[in-house]
């Protein structure tokens, strides 16, 4: 099996349960592995959550901690996946002058060309967000500095795969048994 | 906070009932059979001793002398039974002096109901008197833990954490309590928890990796066999026997799985690892087709992973999907209970007899006879050795008893020696070796096997760990025989400081008090032996007692145990001397 380390996205289907994320946690902790990224938030099946962390391992690893994710009570479904399995995205914002919007006129360039969206303007500052591969919003980010960014922000990574995830088929089994 | 983990159930009383939480918390020990319980009050748990004390026909709680004793009494009846054990404990001190016990009880697999009781919940987080973050604390040696902060949850959790104890792979579970959910009422219903939806605890057994298996075994000159607990927990002895006759493979076992196969079988080959036998050791790196029973690859069987059984295709039955190519890869995995598996294998397997490859066991172990085995059974040197000490409880005992041993020198010669006619025989600190396991394991275990002979064999190391259990000894009035195996020296550290550290001695050496004298204390009669003429008739006087009975031998100073490899060496690099 590939030793070489690389970027896997780790999805955990799990029960909403207080506690999970200090077992899911600690496993990575026990292991030395540290997170690059790490978001919850709720999944397309009701009453499910859903875990995306992004660590840089190699494949071994990324097999043997699914074993250990799976084995925990609450966790329904845990599966790998590396970056071209996957489509994902991460979000930045950014909170800027506003008198820049209107004394740089390349600001706007900036902003058009990267698609990145206003969410919001008042006298004081703007807010810019936007979307997309971490090098894009890093790209954004860099050309932003030389104007000055008052604050910055950058989520964690949500993806879907592109094959389908089978997780419903054992909740299926468990309500037909 | 409440528990959305869906689950199935099945009703058991139709009738809801009005009555407290801790009322609650018994009439479910109650549905699910528990009439011992293991444990130690205080403020947090008062509620639920109240009640214990209205039940207490029904449900005998003991009392041990420290909390981290009753984790161990309820692993002891855990393990010769193969119910769940239950130890109560209240919150903060308590709880965490439960913690050495449910950690032993996670890394080998026994199935523990651990009640705590916790400071009421409005003051969860406040740091409030007694109040310990029991949760997170019991999170990395728990199978599952849970806080319980309303009455109501209580038989929904209970039913819950019996379930999970006990199913697949068994493991420790850790209910929290808090005090206003004991006190607190209910409409009791209980109804037993029969799944849960994110949890499969017995993967199916999948035809075709039998077949793979049985293709293998069929084909192979050189088959071995190293089963572990997996074969005992899964009630799979008989078909490991018929697997064994049927195909002629020899076979050897963990610590762990020691005694699911009666030591005189002619293909039980003895104990692999550390301290192992030297035939299964060293041809553990000849064997064409390695098949692992039950067993996951601890690093004191496999010693160095680079050079395990690298020549074998190795064939993995296992309840536990995470252990698969954790440690060893497979070239078959059987995902499933032991004995589903077996059941499916043996139809498929050829009859053989492999007597030349038996022969190469036979031809070690005689090697390992001359330069061990008979020096430590039958010495002639004047200083009496562990060996003989164990050889004489196997004939006074005939093979009966079950031997719980602590953690050390003597834990490996009790394993090494003890002759097992019975299953669920040995009963040990396997994977975390915790020195102070076995005077309290004996007890549980006594009182969950009344019928059986519980023999501790302790160090005088391990002993004075939990030396306050005699307490529960002589107050419950278990008939345990405690041995005491005394070298004056925590034995096994010294043996390495002898091997590894140039015979530097660095705070090995006991100064120990008179044992006899503490045991007389609490009201243990017994016998000190120092020459080897005394020992027989010691020994038989300890089998024949109804009570309970301390013998203390006193045994040559710096024995060493052997055949050993070496920590990180290869296992076919394993040293007789
Ligand atoms: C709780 C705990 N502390 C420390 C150890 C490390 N340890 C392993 S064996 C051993 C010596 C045991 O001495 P003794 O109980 O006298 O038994 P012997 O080896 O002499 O038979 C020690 C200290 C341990 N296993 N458990």
């Amino acid at each position: 099996m590939n030793q070489e380390i690389k970027t896997f996205t780790i999805s955990i289907y799990t029960e909403n349960n207080i506690g999970l994320l200090n077992r899911i946690s600690a496993i990575f902790q026990r292991r030395h592995i540290n997170i690059e990224s790490l978001t919850t938030s709720k999944s397309e099946i009701e009453g499910v959550n859903r875990f995306v962390i992004v660590v840089n391992i190699t494949e071994p690893q990324a097999k043997k901690i699914i074993g250990q994710f799976q084995k925990q009570i609450e966790v329904i479904r845990a599966y790998y996946h590396t970056d071209e399995e996957t489509i994902f995205q991460e979000s930045g914002m950014f909170k800027i002058k506003s008198d820049l919007l209107f004394n740089e006129p390349q600001i706007q360039n900036i902003i058009k060309e990267s698609n990145a969206r206003i969410v919001t303007v008042n006298k004081e500052f703007f807010v810019l967000e936007k979307s997309g591969r971490r090098n894009e919003i890093e790209s954004l980010h860099r050309d932003l500095n030389i104007f000055g960014i008052m604050q910055f922000v950058r989520s964690g990574r949500i993806s879907v795969t592109k094959e389908e995830m089978k997780i419903t088929e054992m909740l299926l089994a468990f309500n037909n048994q | 906070m409440d528990i959305e983990t869906i689950k199935k159930t099945k009703q058991m009383t139709a009738k809801t009932e009005r009555m407290s939480g801790s009322e609650a918390i018994i009439k479910c020990l109650i549905a699910e059979d528990v009439d011992i319980l293991y444990g130690y009050p205080g403020g947090a748990i008062m509620p639920v001793y109240d009640e214990l004390y209205k039940y207490r026909n029904e449900i005998h709680h003991v009392l041990t002398r420290h909390e981290q004793g009753a984790a161990h009494a309820a692993q002891g009846f855990a393990r010769i039974s193969g119910r769940v054990g239950v130890a109560m404990a209240t919150s903060g001190p308590g709880a965490t002096n439960l913690i050495t016990g449910i950690a032993d009880a996670q890394i080998d697999s026994t199935p523990l109901v651990c009640i705590t009781g916790q400071v009421p919940s409005h003051l969860l987080g406040t740091d409030a008197f007694q109040e310990t973050d029991i949760i997170g604390i019991s999170t990395p040696v728990t199978k599952w833990n849970h806080q319980v902060t309303k009455a109501s949850e209580i038989p929904e959790v209970l039913a819950k954490a019996f379930y999970i104890a006990k199913s697949g792979r068994p493991g420790p579970v850790l209910i929290d309590i808090t005090k206003d959910a004991q006190f607190g009422e209910l409409d009791f219903k209980y109804e037993k928890c029969i799944g849960v939806r994110s949890y499969i605890p017995t993967p199916k057994t999948n035809l075709e990796s039998v077949k793979a298996a049985a293709e293998l075994i069929n084909a192979a000159k050189k088959p071995m066999i190293v089963w572990g607990q997996g074969v005992i927990l899964g009630q799979a002895e008989t078909e490991l026997k018929t697997v064994i006759e049927k195909a002629g493979i020899p076979a050897a076992w963990t610590i762990m799985g020691a005694s699911a196969i009666p030591t005189s079988h002619p293909l039980n080959i003895g104990m692999v690892g550390m301290h192992g036998n030297y035939g299964p050791n060293k041809l553990t790196n000849e064997c064409d087709v390695l098949i692992a029973i039950g067993m996951r690859f601890d690093d004191r069987v496999t010693g160095s992973l680079d050079t395990y059984a690298k020549q074998a295709k190795v064939i993995h039955f296992e309840i536990d999907p995470a252990e698969v190519n954790k440690n060893v890869y497979a070239d078959v995995a059987v995902l499933g209970d032991s004995k589903d598996s077996l059941i499916e294998l043996i139809p498929l397997l050829n009859e053989n007899s492999h007597e030349a490859w038996h022969q190469e066991f036979k031809d070690l172990y005689a090697i390992e006879f001359e330069k061990v085995i008979k020096d430590d059974l039958h010495p002639t040197k004047e200083g009496l050795t562990m060996g003989e000490v164990l050889n004489e409880i196997n004939i006074q005992s005939e093979g009966d008893a079950a031997i719980v041993s602590d953690v050390g020198q003597h834990q490996m010669i009790a394993c090494r020696y003890s002759e097992f006619n019975k299953t669920k025989s040995n009963i040990t600190s396997g994977g975390l070796g915790t020195m102070g396991f076995a005077l309290p394991a004996a007890i549980g275990a006594k009182m969950a096997a009344p019928e059986r002979e519980v023999v501790a064999i302790i160090g005088d190391g391990g002993f004075q760990m939990n030396i306050q259990e005699l307490g529960t000894i002589f107050q419950q009035k278990v008939p345990v025989k405690i041995v005491v195996l005394n070298n004056e020296f925590l034995g096994m550290v010294r043996q390495w400081q002898q091997l590894f550290f140039d015979k530097r001695y660095a705070s090995t050496e006991m100064t120990n008090p008179d044992f006899i004298t503490i045991a007389k204390g609490y009201h243990i009669g017994g016998k000190r032996v120092t020459k080897r003429e005394e020992l027989a008739d010691a020994v038989k006087e300890m089998i024949a007692s109804k009570e309970s009975y301390f013998l203390e031998v006193c045994v040559e100073k710096e024995d060493n145990v052997f055949p050993m490899i070496p920590s990180g060496a290869s296992v076919s690099d394993i040293r007789l001397s």
